[in-house]
């Protein structure tokens, strides 16, 4: 499965279109992570937790919007976008969409 | 025993500031020199905000590349955002974090697809985490960069 996030996919050619796909997680951390964060956050710099956490939320949205374009025989995502938006106090879901598409 | 306590009160806070001061100090100065220096190994391969550049040669493949960071600020630097808060204007000691984070994650999405020759359409996108207390303004964010890595047909 190719991923782009252009309107094509360079040097091949689209030769059918399926429509939007997506995929999205909600995740919440938990209380051991946000404890050492709480410490992290003294001294500043990268909260490695959360930066794990939200990468692992990201694949998942990836792999679940992945999963629904092979479903419908697309071999390539177009045009993919991601967005984050806080459900709750202390969860987050993360959104991945974009075009299915067939390509040669 | 209301001087100990006093102390304790007033001390606690004081010495997480003058720690924050001075570790967040030091790890923005390191985390600083390794951006400079991974930057300059990349520079060759650019991320660019267009969906097309002028490539020397075909496309040979292109793929996503993703890459993201969270980072938050120190005690002290919390500290004295606070007081520009009183009086408004630039808040300077935040503007290190963002522009931190965005280098880093711009980085991160290049060595996730190491080999490109370019990326194109480079978004970034910035959100704020708020902790589970509900405690806004905690100054941690979330940075996330990516693009289309493509490889170029270099055969003449």
């Amino acid at each position: 499965m190719i991923l782009t996030n252009i309107d094509s996919v360079p040097g091949r050619q689209i030769v059918q279109h399926f429509g939007l796909v997506q995929g999205s997680t909600i995740r919440a951390k938990h209380f051991g992570r946000d404890f050492a964060a709480g410490l992290k956050n003294i001294v500043g710099g990268e909260l490695k937790g959360y930066t794990e956490l939200l990468q692992e939320s990201r694949a998942e949205a990836t792999s679940r919007m992945v999963a629904q374009a092979s479903e419908l025989g697309a071999n390539a995502v177009i045009n993919v976008r991601f967005t984050t938006s806080s459900v709750a106090q202390g969860a987050s879901e993360i959104l991945a969409y974009g075009t299915a598409v067939l390509i040669e | 025993m209301s001087s100990v306590e006093l102390l304790i009160t007033l001390g606690i806070p004081v010495v997480l500031i003058v720690v924050g001061k001075v570790v967040g100090a030091s790890i923005e100065r390191s985390h600083y020199r390794s951006i400079v220096e991974r930057e300059a190994r990349f520079r060759a391969r650019p991320a660019v905000s267009t969906k097309e550049l002028d490539a020397p040669g075909p496309i040979q493949s292109a793929n996503l590349a993703v890459g993201s960071v969270v980072v938050s600020v120190d005690h002290f630097k919390r500290f004295l955002s606070g007081f520009r808060m009183i009086f408004g204007g630039e808040v300077r000691s935040y503007s290190s974090l963002i522009d931190r984070a965005r280098r880093e994650a711009v980085l991160r999405m290049k060595e996730s697809q190491p080999g490109a020759d370019a990326y194109l359409n480079t978004r970034l996108e910035t959100s704020t985490i708020s902790s589970t207390a509900g405690n806004e303004g905690m100054g941690t964010i979330e940075v996330l960069a990516y693009g289309t890595a493509v490889h170029y047909d270099r055969r003449p």
